[in-house]
């Protein structure tokens, strides 16, 4: 009885504001935020979990592993993903180190400043020249009249072509995705590399290390955690691109993102759940990659404030 | 060091030739329309095409559209997290890092099945209703570097103070967003909105598959069907592109310096 009176007493001598501002209060705390919240409910979350929830269920609506399974067992779609796989991975790795190497070059070759300013400009550009475009730069490039074919078989005498050379081969696609790739990895890792602290050089160097000891055994360690995390940002990358392999190939090339968009366009497989089942091994591989990008980059951002 | 420096140059070397070849063979290929001499043709037959231009001026505003939307969500979700919730800020990163996440292509889908003509929402009944989904669609995948860029403009000015400011002089709600903030963060609204600029106006597979007259599928149209006109594209593409990274290394020198930016 006597905490009840207590607790009485606290409400009635504490200040209690009008009704009509608590109910003021509470909406504008949230009014700035609502637009983006309804928005990406709406147009990003919701139709994402659509798919993934269609993804578990029968035509009829009742629960299902089939759709799942049919991504393994059918071998034009499990090939469509170890093909994707495959490019994403190999143009992932191959433009990293491209990339590192030029980001070492131009930070810490010594090379003058322009080259360092020009070399990041036209990365943030090319990075962003994906899609349609830069197949038709390529398909003017290297394609059967492209003007390197041309030279390379009058000059050198070497057909490319005659040697296996294709742009629907694997390795043909990743020279073509290393355009985006390698810019990417600059862009990313340059500012990694500025945050090597000179004193850790000399630091080194005092206590009687090689260049190569120093490399070795400070500059790997401290960068690989970002470099890493990089490796697997490009996966993601190569793996959602479909316009450029779209515009060597149209909707014969067998890769992930090609199959769903025919699935999409003219339901070829005849069911539309497996195309949900498509879509949701796509968010799920994706979406692990970019689980580990951000597990490296909390890992990285230790040593890099 | 000196071997060092000419490995630089080697490695520099290499990369140059590996992106400048592709550029300048499509410019040289671009140009050989008019057999054995060289001439603007492609360019010519491209841009006095009545499609080329139809479709490009659909993407423009399509693109200013997108515009407007990603600042109407962007810009006072994140001033109202810097000045009242901050305590939600890390779940609102990681909505605007989905897109980069879901490949564009799935989020598509779901809005083909979730919009279509016989849903409670039939965006895809209509004409009108099929681009504004697009602009939409656009806006989805413009939020990553949307939010970012606005974010990094909010942090080098004093957001609180500001408004405590604009509101001891009367100053509401409305006001302060158009009148104090925004000014504030413009610069960092357009370097966004360029990028978002070069992200649409080549945008293949939304468009594609929401059936719009976009400047993405009349380029993969042209790339199916003809020889030269292609590269000349590819060539306008990769300018456009360079005039929006230009635009953006140019108003970043204008933005407003704070003890969190120095330089």
């Amino acid at each position: 009885m006597t905490d009840l009176s207590l607790s009485n007493q606290s409400v009635a001598t504490k200040p209690v504001p009008p009704n009509a501002a608590t109910a003021f209060r509470l909406p504008t705390q949230w009014i700035g935020v609502a637009p983006f919240f309804v928005f990406t409910l709406m147009f990003l979350i919701m139709p994402t979990l659509y798919l993934v929830i269609g993804a578990f269920q029968t035509g009829e609506g009742g629960f299902t592993l089939d759709n799942i399974l049919q991504l393994v067992s059918d071998p034009s779609i499990s090939n469509s993903y170890w093909v994707s796989i495959k490019i994403s991975f190999w143009s992932a790795i191959v433009g990293a180190f491209a990339g590192l190497a030029i980001a070492v070059a131009i930070v810490r070759g010594g090379l003058p400043s322009w080259v360092r300013s020009a070399t990041l400009t036209f990365s943030g550009v090319a990075s962003n020249f994906a899609g349609l475009p830069l197949a038709f730069a390529f398909i003017a490039t290297l394609g059967r009249v492209g003007i390197v074919t041309v030279l390379l078989r009058d000059i050198f005498n070497l057909n490319i072509y005659a040697m296996g050379f294709n742009f629907l081969t694997t390795w043909g696609l990743i020279v073509v995705y290393l355009f985006f790739q390698i810019p990417l990895m600059v862009v990313i890792i340059v500012p990694a590399i500025d945050g090597l602290k000179k004193e850790w050089n000399e630091a080194a160097a005092t206590l009687g290390a090689t260049q190569w000891q120093y490399w070795r055994m400070v500059v790997i360690p401290v960068l690989f955690p970002s470099f890493l995390g990089t490796v697997i940002l490009l996966f993601a990358n190569a793996f959602g691109a479909i316009a450029t392999a779209y515009a060597f190939a149209g909707p014969q090339l067998n890769i992930v993102p090609i199959k769903l968009y025919s699935q999409i366009n003219g339901d070829v497989l005849h069911n539309p759940q497996l195309g949900y089942a498509i879509a949701f091994g796509m968010i799920v591989i994706t979406g692990l990659a970019n689980v580990f990008y951000i597990w490296f980059r909390t890992r990285s951002e230790r040593w890099l404030k | 060091m000196k071997s060092g420096k000419f490995w630089a140059w080697v490695v520099f070397g290499i990369g140059t030739a590996y992106f400048f070849i592709p550029l300048l063979a499509t410019f040289e290929f671009s140009l050989r329309m008019r057999r054995g001499v060289h001439s603007f043709d492609a360019y010519q037959v491209v841009l006095g095409d009545p499609r080329f231009q139809a479709t490009f001026l659909y993407s423009v505003v399509a693109a200013i559209f997108t515009i407007i939307l990603g600042v109407l969500i962007v810009v006072p979700a994140a001033y109202w997290i810097r000045l009242r919730l901050p305590q939600i800020r890390p779940i609102v990163e990681f909505i605007t890092l989905l897109p980069l996440v879901i490949p564009a292509i799935v989020i598509v889908f779901g809005y083909i099945r979730m919009y279509g003509s016989n849903s409670p929402l039939p965006f895809l009944a209509s004409d009108l209703g099929a681009s504004a989904l697009l602009v939409i669609g656009y806006a989805t995948l413009a939020l990553p570097y949307m939010y970012r860029a606005v974010d990094t403009g909010l942090r080098t000015i004093d957001v609180r103070t500001l408004t405590e400011a604009a509101q001891i002089l009367g100053a509401g709600w409305a006001t302060i967003i158009t009148r104090v903030i925004l000014p504030n963060v413009l610069i960092a609204v357009l370097s966004g909105a360029f990028l978002t600029f070069a992200i649409v106006i080549g945008e293949f597979t939304i468009a594609s598959l929401l059936n719009r007259p976009a400047f993405g599928p009349y380029l993969q149209n042209i790339g199916a069907n003809r020889a030269y006109e292609p590269a000349a594209l590819a060539i306008i593409a990769f300018a456009i592109t360079w005039g929006c990274m230009s635009l953006i290394q140019i108003l970043s020198r204008f933005a407003p310096k704070s003890a969190n930016r120095p330089n």
